[in-house]
């Protein structure tokens, strides 16, 4: 980063500290390279709130999500028997995480194996931070714009977060409009599952398409996600409709630090 | 000369009645059998949350209203079907000891509940045509998928074709209730309100000028067709998709109280994991190592997994919203929740036909469910949400995939890579575990 350095938790405990939170990055946020931008994001509204945090950096590994869910439960129980080794030897307690997959997988799946953590998707953290005033949104860059938000499924019907991004959305002065299946009805990206790996089974259309005609039809300019996952699907689905000009998807940590003109 | 004919009336009720329990007895113990072929689960922790669930996802039917006009319909005929169960009650006592109406005692409740019940009787008559017309005149779409063909199909338009049928009946036997009722006619005693049945049908049988015995044979007629129809009913539903109008109730006291997101750890592989990282980790007395994984066939699948399969109504609601279905691929959960119940009714036949042991058919759960099926989930948990009766077609998946890549490593070809990515870099994709943090360097 460029004005601050985001430190891992193997310098942290180098120097005696502790950090107050983890970070798990994720393997989209680590690598891919418009999910990294949301990593940025979120990294640098954590600073900004003067949160203590820290990340695994070349020790964090894959959860196993994606193993898991294609029915490989050998190799996700030896990557979350991993992970947890790690996470314990640092003595983590709570964890943010920008990735619904990773969220849904440590708080749900991880516990029973060993690994018990206070974990937070970041669209939580960032409406507690907004609420405490920690940070503070000013500009109005947003003020009235259509904004719609695009359920995660693994945030939504997995673990009943609704309401946090949308909070955050409604904070930015933002004019927030619901696609015609959101929040518990919400249609997925076509992302999870593995799906994400994989090419489609045969079928008349692409699941994300079917999403970007919902998009379309919800008129707003900005289409607000909360999953490195939806990211890619949704603005491929805007690519396949040619309306990359009047359609911008944008995760909520952005869209905050966007405001906090960070 | 009278009384013989009520007591000859009176033993072949009481004869009828005790076949008809019988036979239900009987069908209901083989899905008892058949459910308790799966896999024992503990799903009894958190009671008050249990009986709360049920109450209000079961009885209240909270889910329902996420489709209003299915919603209402659904709740008149169920509540046609609960409330107007208490005069089928009366009519038992009336038939076992030869009375009419026994419970006209009640006076103005009785005339109030009865009145209650005509009304609701029509109510139940009405969405039933409705029903009809939405699955065969307006073939809405959720009634059009291909597993419907055949049995699913006519089983639906048997059961609503019952019920219109048993509620013609009871207003019927009211109609010629109360003009004997009126005439004086003796044992017809003055008892109950009739408004439904007063101008729907009376005006009718008035109008042909028919005799009070003419009547009295239509009266005993409407009764019989109505006691007899409700136990060859009774009788149908375990054969039906109707049957979960028993089965809602437990399948929802024993829900998922976990996020929908969370998915099982399999014991199996924590034992064998735990020991591949650390041979010297201790091994529990007397553990044997698995012989399988995930599901190959239902019996693999738990108890639960089987009691939704005959649970399940084939309403559809799973595979309206199922993302892979909307967009025209193989995959229906309302398919894997029929499949199943096939698969076990097949397997509990041949149990029967081979004196209490499965004899190998080289068939199973994976003959009826295909890999494009399998491979096309997106564990998205909106066929799960969609229940209304908290049934999950998303585990079957998953425990079947389960089975195909570490039984059988019968993955797609970029679903191995992908293993081979978190094996070998510990990300899914082909970067190296050392750039991980390279984002933090960047400006």
């Amino acid at each position: 980063m460029s004005d601050f350095r985001v430190r891992t938790m193997a310098e942290v405990a180098a120097a005696g500290e502790e950090a107050e939170i983890l970070f798990w990055v994720g393997c989209a946020g680590s690598f891919d390279e418009r999910a990294q931008k949301i990593t940025k994001a979120v990294a640098k509204i954590l600073h900004y709130a003067g949160i203590n945090f820290a990340i695994l950096g070349t020790e964090e590994a894959c959860t196993g999500d994606p193993a898991k869910r294609a029915g490989n439960e050998f190799l996700f129980q030896m990557m979350a028997m991993q992970n947890i080794t790690t996470l314990n030897m640092y003595g983590v307690k709570k964890i943010v995480t920008a990735c619904p997959h990773c969220f849904n997988t440590l708080k749900n799946e991880y516990p029973e194996l060993g690994g018990t953590y206070e974990v937070l998707h970041h669209t939580t953290l960032i409406n507690q931070l907004l609420a405490n005033n920690k940070i503070s949104i000013s500009g109005g860059a947003f003020k009235g714009q259509r904004i719609t938000y695009h359920d995660s499924c693994y945030l939504g019907r997995a673990n009943d977060i609704y309401e946090a991004p949308r909070e955050v959305i409604q904070k930015l002065d933002a004019a927030l409009v619901e696609m015609k299946r959101s929040k518990a009805n919400g249609l997925c990206c076509g992302a999870g599952g593995a799906q994400m790996f994989k090419d489609a089974e045969q079928g008349k259309k692409e699941v994300n398409i079917e999403r970007a005609d919902d998009m379309l039809e919800a008129q707003a300019g900005i289409v607000a996600a909360a999953c490195p996952f939806c990211m890619t699907m949704l603005r491929d689905g805007v690519k396949h409709h040619n309306k990359e000009a009047e359609i911008e998807v944008k995760d909520i940590a952005e869209l905050v630090a966007g405001a906090m003109e960070l | 000369m009278l009384q013989e004919k009520h007591m000859i009336a009176q033993i072949l009720f009481v004869a009828l009645s005790s076949v008809a329990t019988y036979f239900f007895a009987k069908n209901i113990g083989k899905i008892r059998r058949n459910i308790l072929l799966g896999k024992d689960i503990d799903l009894s922790d958190n009671k008050p949350l249990r009986w709360k669930t049920m109450l209000k996802v079961a009885f209240g039917q909270t889910k329902m209203a996420a489709r209003p006009i299915p919603f209402i319909l659904h709740f008149i005929v169920y509540a046609g079907f609960i409330l107007i169960n208490i005069e089928v009650l009366e009519i038992l006592i009336d038939g076992i000891f030869g009375t009419h109406r026994v419970l006209s005692f009640l006076g103005p409740v009785y005339d109030l509940a009865i009145g209650f019940f005509e009304i609701l009787a029509f109510g139940v008559l009405v969405a039933c045509i409705l029903f009809l017309t939405r699955r065969y005149v307006i073939k809405l779409a959720r009634f059009q998928s291909p597993e419907l063909k055949g049995f699913a199909n006519k089983d639906a338009a048997t059961i609503l074709f019952i019920e219109i049928v048993l509620m013609a009946a009871l207003l019927k036997m009211n109609a010629a209730d109360q003009i004997l009722q009126a005439r004086g006619a003796e044992h017809y005693i003055k008892a109950g309100s009739f408004p439904i049945s007063s101008w729907l049908v009376a005006p009718i049988f008035n109008a042909l000028n028919l005799s009070d015995a003419t009547l009295i044979i239509f009266e005993r007629m409407a009764w019989w067709f109505h006691i007899i129809g409700i136990f060859l009913f009774m009788n149908y539903l375990p054969f039906s998709k109707h049957f979960h109008v028993i089965l809602a109730f437990p399948n929802t006291w024993y829900s998922n109280l976990k996020a929908k997101g969370e998915l099982n750890n399999m014991a199996s592989v924590k034992q064998e994991v735990t020991l591949m990282l650390d041979p010297s980790a201790a091994v529990p007395e007397g553990y044997q190592p698995p012989t399988s994984f995930g599901v190959k066939d239902v019996t693999d699948l738990t108890w639960k997994n089987l009691m939704e399969a005959y649970t399940c109504t084939e309403c559809g609601r799973c595979t309206s919203s199922c993302p892979q279905n909307q967009t025209g691929k193989l995959l229906s959960p309302r398919k894997i929740m029929m499949d199943t119940r096939d698969r076990l009714e097949e397997v509990g036949k041949n149990i029967d036909a081979n004196k209490g042991t499965f004899v190998d058919d080289g068939k199973n759960l994976h003959s009826y469910i295909s890999e494009a099926e399998l491979w096309a989930c997106n564990t998205c948990n909106a066929c799960v949400e969609a229940c209304p009766i908290n049934i999950n077609p998303m585990e079957i998946i998953v425990e079947m995939r389960r089975y195909k890549v570490m039984e059988e490593s019968a993955a797609p070809a970029s679903i191995n890579s992908m293993f081979n990515n978190i094996e070998n870099n510990q990300a899914p994709w082909q970067f190296s575990p050392m750039d991980r943090a390279n984002w933090t360097k960047e400006a």
